[in-house]
């Protein structure tokens, strides 16, 4: 069996060759340090900058809003926490998010209520997208920080980030996005979309693991979340991790040139959708549409997914499963609770996550490999057995 | 998750899946809220042996190996030996599980203890071992 399908780019994507070399470039002959005083320090700093200009230029920003971090969860850490104790001094101790965050914010603002932040958690329809009303009524005048995700990581469904931005700023709170798994897939103009904060990360992009970034509107200033020596305008401490800023750039530059380019990725997902949910009691999570390009998320009933995925892996093919059994917890994935899929379904749900990278042969391979697992697994199932009994006896 | 050649031989070639009719007894334990379901059907003759074994199971790749293997472990025993499978010779047999793995074994030793109460209860004969009730996973 020699195929092989990577199909989880939204757990992370492989670098792409043009990263790699922009970062060995930096690795080979810009090496120096960005603060120091002699001319291996200002060729460093020389390319830092220019790597923050080109981010910014990509992103519609001014270059000193980026702050370069060492992953989406210290800029989702920073940025809740930060402009918490910020708006704490303003009285206003209350956080906004919503049910289907990733962990890195759900439980950054669990850590602030032990503090004695509130936080209310909204929900959102059985497609995922945030229930505007009940955000609406949720910011109050002691809302410090809104923080709504850009896109979801488990069933790809994309929020209406804009409107949620004018929602929070009419009461006067701060409005935070985390877009790590938007960037590349949504055009992202800051100054239009008009957050306060952003944050992103460099693996999901066909970057290396270890680097991201926070925006931070100009003007406005968060707490620390690192301090140390003065590095991103006293705002960050540690020394600048420039290969790897490099690489952001380049691979960040790539992805959103290649926005066009989704078209194809697009319609290898719903080839996909069409083929999996044709199988017997499967079923579609998140929205038909208004979901990431490249995602796909389907439940199989009376299955369990890591035992799918098992079987995918040894086709080759990767992909990943929200179900428990995958993790230290026995819940299946909060994602799919909140959209309100029950239990036993949430549990045989599977992800296949498709990038630029993927092919349509890749998609063909998928749709004839994961109906027979399907099936073997369910023969061996008790609750397939009550299914097949029950359609019996209705014949 | 990484499991040992074992589980995944048990896993990809599971032993002794299926039903069996008319069983002697059949326990069922666990639910699909949890993710898992095991279930387990003995014959059982008049010696007190096991002479077939079959299970299904709803879950994840452990809780396959360890149907497997808990089915393999008591078949052609007594009923008094298949009683004494503890999910720890489960788990040792398998050359062990991840941490949070292991409960697919206590699940296992479990499923076993209750098709045994369930042929127990259909001779009437008195159940004098421990057995932990079916309704015991439920709880939110």
């Amino acid at each position: 069996m020699a195929r092989f399908v990577y199909a989880d780019n939204a757990a992370t994507t492989a670098p792409l060759p043009e990263v790699i070399s922009a970062m060995t470039e930096c690795l080979e002959n810009t090496w120096g340090n960005p603060s120091s005083q002699h001319s291996k320090g200002y060729e460093a700093k020389a390319l830092l900058d220019e790597s923050r200009e080109r981010i910014a230029k990509v992103l519609g920003c001014c270059a000193n809003e980026i702050y370069f971090t060492s992953c989406g969860t210290e800029s989702d850490n920073w940025a809740i926490k930060g402009a918490a104790y910020r708006m704490k001094k303003k009285g206003r101790c209350h956080i906004v998010t919503t049910k289907i965050e990733h962990h890195a914010v759900l439980n950054t603002c669990a850590a602030l209520e032990d503090e004695g932040f509130e936080v209310t958690y909204v929900g959102t329809d059985s497609y995922g997208r945030v229930l505007l009303d009940e955000l609406e009524d949720a910011i109050t005048d002691k809302t410090g920080v809104v923080a709504v995700m850009y896109a979801n990581n488990e069933i790809g469904t994309i929020q209406p980030i804009k409107e949620i931005t004018e929602m929070a700023h009419a009461k006067g709170a701060l409005m935070f996005t985390d877009a790590v798994q938007a960037v590349g897939n949504v055009d992202i103009n800051l100054k239009e979309l008009g957050v306060d904060m952003l944050s992103l990360s460099g693996h999901k992009i066909h970057a290396p693991k270890g680097i991201g970034l926070l925006y931070i509107r100009r003007g406005l200033s968060i707490v620390n979340l690192i301090d140390g020596g003065g590095q991103e305008r006293r705002k960050r401490g540690g020394t600048e991790n420039l290969p790897y800023i490099v690489a952001l750039a380049t691979a960040l530059e790539i992805a959103t040139e290649r926005i066009p380019e989704l078209d194809r990725v697009r319609a290898m997902r719903d080839r996909l959708i069409e083929g999996l949910t044709k199988i017997p009691y499967s079923k579609l999570n998140g929205h038909p549409t208004e979901r990431l390009a490249g995602n796909v998320n389907v439940g199989f009933e009376c299955i369990e997914g890591e035992s799918i995925l098992m079987w995918l892996d040894m086709a080759g093919i990767c992909a990943s499963t929200g179900s428990a059994c995958s993790s230290a917890s026995l819940d299946p994935s909060h994602v799919l609770l909140a959209i309100g899929v029950p239990h036993e379904k949430a549990h045989g749900s599977i992800r296949l996550s498709l990038s630029h990278e993927n092919t349509e042969d890749d998609v063909d391979y998928i749709l004839e490999t994961l109906p027979p697992i399907v099936e073997r697994l369910r023969k061996m199932s008790p609750l397939w057995e009550e299914i097949e009994k029950r359609e019996q006896l209705t014949k | 998750m990484q499991y040992s050649e074992k589980v995944m031989d048990h896993f990809t070639n599971p032993r002794n899946v299926g039903e069996i009719e008319d069983a002697s007894g059949v326990g069922v334990v666990g639910n699909a809220k949890c993710g898992d379901i095991m279930k387990i059907y003995l014959n059982i003759d008049e010696n007190d042996i096991i002479t077939d074994c079959k299970f299904k199971t709803f879950g994840c790749g452990a809780a396959i190996a360890t149907s497997s293997m808990a089915t393999e472990l008591i078949k052609g025993k007594s009923i008094k030996e298949a009683l004494e499978l503890t999910n720890s010779v489960v788990v040792e047999a398998l050359e062990g599980l991840p941490p949070v793995k292991v409960h697919c074994s206590v699940l296992a030793e479990e499923a076993v203890k209750s098709a045994i109460a369930d042929y127990y209860k259909k001779i009437g004969r008195p159940i004098d071992f421990e057995i932990e009730s079916d309704e015991h996973e439920d709880e939110d």
